[in-house]
């Protein structure tokens, strides 16, 4: 997928300090359906990328990530807005549901 | 107009797009945007598919059926049957994506998704400690407490496979034997961090915005107890995915779709059904995969005889 990786290092200015809302993809190597979302998540950052900024996070290489963010099922999208979550999507879901999710950030 | 249209992308539906697509028919097969591959993408050891002395990983196992699906032409398309007219002569199918087809035959190849427990607040502590998929979701219960619910084969499996990452898993069942396969029910009794729990159903979830634990309740004497967990994995069958023909299809008593005896011929003529959404009693791979094949088969006969 082609959504930067953000790592803890760089969540504070990647994802937290946005002045956008931010779209975490929280994703592993061995997920199946995180792959499967992938591509849906790189054409809704082609077609909405300037309200909207979509990175992603592997689970295996930062797990504190992901347990400071209690995620405990991948694919878990978590848009973050002014530093906080305001949304959570969990699971992989098709393309015309996701862009109804998402419809508060890219419409 | 095509030929044949397959919906599902499982060992039924890849198994007719190799028969149809060796025909000549140019099959179309609509695998689904985010599931395709069936339920076998979920799953990680198969040992039982003929042919594979050593065993192979599910997703291995897919891929290698779209492969060769492909190999002989199939077009497979990554996206979302929404919709389906099948009633008449030409028939329409409406993707996700927007898309809009026409073909003679459609070959139903849908399967069967996970039941649920029917429980209140279930929907929402899914992927919050409520689970259907111990493959996907067991990383996340490294050294915690976890439940599975279910007594056949997947069930087993699932249980099993938490070991890898919990602590403890409680294998909770309603009846008092398992009607899991003897090897399977022999592996999940022999491993030590699996404790069954017999004559139990779950009564209650609890937890706000996670799981925090279950009420369970003794289908014997009806007494109840609470039980706190980190996860729970629900393994209690699956229920056949007719929404989108159910209206227009002959369905069994057991909402299944109904075929003609051994054939794959459903009420709508040129309309073909195969896999987990006709079967509820063997739903393995390899009978998928047969019942693929009838389907592409009977198919065939069926365009030649209006031709």
């Amino acid at each position: 997928m082609s959504a930067k990786s953000v790592t803890t290092a760089s969540f504070q200015a990647d994802v937290l300090s946005s002045g956008k809302p931010v779209l975490v993809d929280f994703w592993a190597e061995w997920c199946g359906p995180c792959r499967m979302v992938s591509p849906i998540l790189d054409e809704i950052s082609a077609e909405h990328g300037e309200k909207l900024t979509i990175v992603k996070v592997n689970v295996d290489e930062e797990p504190a990530l992901a347990q400071q963010y209690g995620i405990t099922s991948i694919p878990a999208l978590q848009v973050f807005q002014n530093g906080e979550v305001v949304k959570s999507i969990v699971g992989a879901k098709p393309k015309p549901q996701l862009l109804a999710d998402l419809s508060d950030f890219i419409n | 107009m095509r030929e044949v249209i397959i919906i599902g992308s499982g060992p039924a539906g890849y198994t007719a797009g190799i028969y149809t697509a060796r025909a000549g028919l140019n099959p179309l097969l609509i695998a689904s945007s985010v599931e395709a591959g069936g339920e076998l993408m979920k799953t990680t050891e198969v040992e039982n598919y003929p042919g594979f002395p050593t065993g192979l990983q599910g997703p291995e196992l897919m891929d290698a059926f779209r492969a060769q699906a492909e190999r002989f032409g199939t077009e497979v398309l990554l996206d979302d049957v929404i919709e389906v007219d099948l009633t008449g002569e030409v028939k329409i199918v409406k993707t996700g994506g927007g898309q809009t087809f026409e073909a003679k035959t459609v070959i139903l190849a849908t399967g069967a998704a996970y039941r649920e427990l029917g429980l209140p607040r279930e929907k929402e502590l899914s992927g919050h400690g409520v689970s259907w998929c111990a493959t996907c979701d067991g990383f996340f219960f490294r050294e915690k407490t976890i439940a599975v619910i279910g007594g056949g084969d997947s069930a087993m499996e699932e249980a099993n496979f938490l070991t890898r990452f919990a602590s403890k898993v409680y294998l909770i069942h309603r009846r008092d034997t398992f009607k899991a396969s003897k090897i399977m029910q022999d592996r999940a009794l022999a491993n030590p961090k699996i404790e069954v729990i017999w004559n139990t159903e779950v009564a209650e979830l609890l937890g706000e915005t996670k799981l925090s634990g279950i009420i369970t309740r003794n289908t014997v004497d009806g007494s109840t107890t609470q039980l706190d967990l980190d996860g729970l994995f629900i393994a209690v069958g699956n229920d056949p995915r007719v929404w989108l023909v159910e209206n227009q299809v002959e369905l069994t008593a057991e909402k299944f779709i109904k075929v003609e005896g051994r054939s794959s011929k459903t009420s709508l003529p040129g309309v073909f059904a195969c896999g987990d959404v006709i079967d509820p009693t063997y739903r393995q791979a390899i009978t998928a995969a047969g019942s693929g094949c009838v389907a592409a088969l009977d198919a065939e006969h069926y365009l030649a005889s209006v031709k």
